[in-house]
């Protein structure tokens, strides 16, 4: 995901500042400003409905990917592995450090004390999802773990002194 | 070439002139401090410093807020310049928002620096209170009450601006422009500042008012812990307020850009339908956008987080298919005129153009779940901020300083240069660290991250190098700054 949400927004940037530079590198020149203006509105109309097409394509294509859906059931689906996840000044309580890989966990992650971000590294360093952590609230995170490991869980909300060493570990083992 | 570049302000009385000055003065000081501060965050990151987490906390601390404060106050002076052409405003009202900023910069200068108050900008509900003994209650409630001041300050500013508006517009819908916008009145619309500034006036005025409700509410449970208040209710308040207010700063100094580029440009840039209704988009838009901070809070309303991001989609439009195409027809065969006025004003534009895009790609809920307070975030917005707004206002300043045949130097021009390459390269490793999911606000980073943190440094440092000639400039040309009055 992050690599293709790096690479978009590469792309869309460098096109935006290829189109600035051709300006620029065209603005020597003296034009008459009515056709230079009609020009560039009817460039503005194609903008808008090819952003509009493709704001709308990207909305419906990414509604699959809404991370809520442990939120909003009522009851987890069998099988599905339940941990509970409390966040303190500056330590991650788990009701378990152990899970399996290809079962559906489910994080009920809540705070003891002020807000933080329940975040699952893998072992190189990828995070691979994150909820956050409201005393007074639970979050409900699902997440599938592919491969057994040892997984990282940091703190993605700033939560004091030591919200930097707030580091905890999960163990994915295999089925 | 800068000879021929006007600066003109009909009505503008000797006490306006000098609090304006003030403002902006004050403005490059703190600009330049702020980005000492954050520069020297990604100094700590990269391991050169050994100031340890205390400091950097507490600097974290500064740079946010004071960033925040800071481009409200040269924006807010940058909207009242061109609109005090239009619509008489209150001197007098200006001075006391500055006096009531002041006053509240000592206070949380004093929260931070004296009592060690490192809560971040957002201080989120309960971290205030829970400073574990690094800071105690007074120096969050000094915290508290001078950011509470500073939006006194303001809010009395906008206030003013919306009387002044109304008295002479009649009410803020045909200030607005909605009688060309919706009933096809062939009279001229209002011009562009005014139309900005009224927009601002009604987002700010809310952002304001949501923000010294949770002020008070979180200062009332420092005293009073039995008082508890509802997490997740105040930081929809505290997004609310703080979403509002950094973008109302940068839509107060786009007025800079629709004011001047067309001088140099000799094209005019009047509001059309178009520039109208997006206007009018943009002020929903943006009072409606702010759940899009909240979207890894699941307790919150599904349909509001939808809403963030459709809502963030759509934000994207005036920008880029309005102000930025706008823009460069401005600019396109018009034998522009080119100075470190001119460079920083189509910068600004090019800054803001592409902050859309990773602000939007980190907008979508699912890239949302990986990128959330990594170093995407604050990659996005020091598009928007040091490519997009800063260049605006500096833009700004060098407008005055090169008023009616003022010159400067080459200096300024290689300054530019650092400041351009300087700040392309810092925001691209945000996001480049963003997408190795490096997160933010962390006073130490592991050993994996030290390469990163280092190059943005380098580039941080161009940053500033390239300020400091620009706050310099503005400086010491003060007194020399030439403002006609036809």
């Amino acid at each position: 995901m992050q690599e293709i949400a790096w690479t978009i927004t590469l792309v869309l940037m460098l096109v935006i500042i290829a189109t600035f530079v051709f300006v620029v590198l065209n603005s020597g020149q003296v034009a008459e400003y009515e056709p230079v203006k009609k020009r560039f509105y009817s460039v503005r109309t194609g903008l808008f409905w090819v952003l509009a097409v493709g704001f709308v394509v990207v909305m419906l294509s990414s509604y699959q990917g809404m991370p809520y859906a442990a939120q909003h059931r009522s009851e987890n689906p069998i099988g599905t592995q339940v941990i509970d996840v409390e966040g303190f000044q500056w330590y991650w309580k788990l009701s378990s450090n152990e899970v399996k890989a290809n079962q559906p966990v489910v994080f009920n992650v809540t705070s003891g004390d002020a807000n933080h971000g329940f975040a699952i590294y893998d072992e190189s360093l990828t995070l691979l999802a994150q909820t956050q952590a409201m005393p007074g609230y639970i979050n409900k995170l699902e997440y599938v773990f592919k491969e057994p490991g040892t997984y990282k869980i940091l703190c993605l909300e700033y939560c004091g002194m030591a919200h930097h060493s707030m580091v905890s570990a999960i163990e994915v083992v295999a089925e | 070439m800068s000879s021929s570049i006007s600066v003109i302000h009909p009505n503008l009385s000797a006490g306006a002139r000098k609090t304006l000055l003030t403002y902006l003065a004050i403005s490059a000081v703190v600009f330049l401090l702020m980005m000492v501060f954050g520069a020297s965050m990604r100094y700590e990151q990269s391991e050169w410093l050994g100031m340890g987490p205390q400091y950097f906390y507490q600097i974290m601390t500064a740079h946010g807020i004071g960033m925040i404060g800071i481009v409200g106050l040269a924006a807010s002076a940058v909207m009242w310049f061109f609109l005090s052409r239009h619509v008489q405003l209150s001197t007098p009202i200006l001075v006391a928002n500055l006096v009531f900023f002041l006053i509240g910069v000592v206070l949380i200068l004093g929260a931070i620096f004296i009592g060690g108050f490192a809560a971040a900008w957002t201080f989120l509900y309960p971290l205030p209170a829970m400073g574990k003994g690094v800071w105690g209650n007074h120096a969050a409630a000094s915290y508290l009450v001078g950011l509470l001041l500073i939006g006194v300050g303001f809010l009395l500013l906008y206030l003013d601006t919306a009387r002044g508006i109304m008295k002479k517009y009649g009410n803020l819908g045909k200030a607005l422009g909605w009688p060309q916008l919706f009933f096809n009145s062939q009279d001229e619309a209002p011009p562009s500042a005014v139309i900005a500034s009224t927009m601002v006036l009604i987002v700010n005025i809310a952002g304001i008012a949501a923000g010294a409700v949770v002020l008070v509410l979180s200062l009332v449970n420092l005293y009073m812990p039995s008082y508890e208040l509802d997490p997740l209710l105040v930081k929809n308040l505290i997004y609310f307020f703080g979403h509002v207010f950094i973008n109302a700063a940068i839509y107060q100094a786009v007025i800079a850009v629709y004011e001047i580029l067309p001088l140099y440009t000799n094209r005019p840039w009047k509001p059309t339908k178009v520039f109208i209704l997006s206007w009018t988009l943009s002020t929903l838009m943006v009072m409606s956008v702010y759940p899009h901070h909240l979207l890894m809070d699941f307790a919150m309303p599904k349909w509001a987080l939808i809403m963030g991001q459709i809502i963030s989609y759509m934000s994207g439009f005036p920008v880029l298919v309005v102000t930025a195409i706008g823009a460069l027809t401005l600019i396109y065969r018009s034998g522009i005129k080119w100075d470190v006025t001119s460079r920083l004003l189509i910068l600004s534009m090019l800054g803001w153009a592409c902050g859309v895009i990773p602000a939007i790609v980190d907008g979508t809920i699912s890239v949302n779940n990986v990128m959330h307070n990594t170093l995407w975030v604050p990659g996005h917005f020091h598009i928007y901020l040091l490519l997009g707004l800063l260049p605006m206002l500096f833009g700004f300043m060098y407008y005055l300083v090169q008023s009616n045949g003022n010159k400067v130097g080459a200096v300024d021009d290689v300054a530019f240069w650092f400041y351009l390459v300087g700040g392309m390269g810092f925001v691209t490793m945000f996001l480049l660290s963003g997408k190795e999911s490096i997160p933010r606000r962390w006073a130490a980073h592991l050993s994996e991250w030290v390469p990163y943190d280092r190059i943005a440094s380098v580039f941080a440092t161009l940053v500033v190098i390239g300020a400091l000639v620009f706050a310099y400039r503005f400086l010491t040309r003060l007194s020399r700054i030439n403002i006609a009055t036809s």
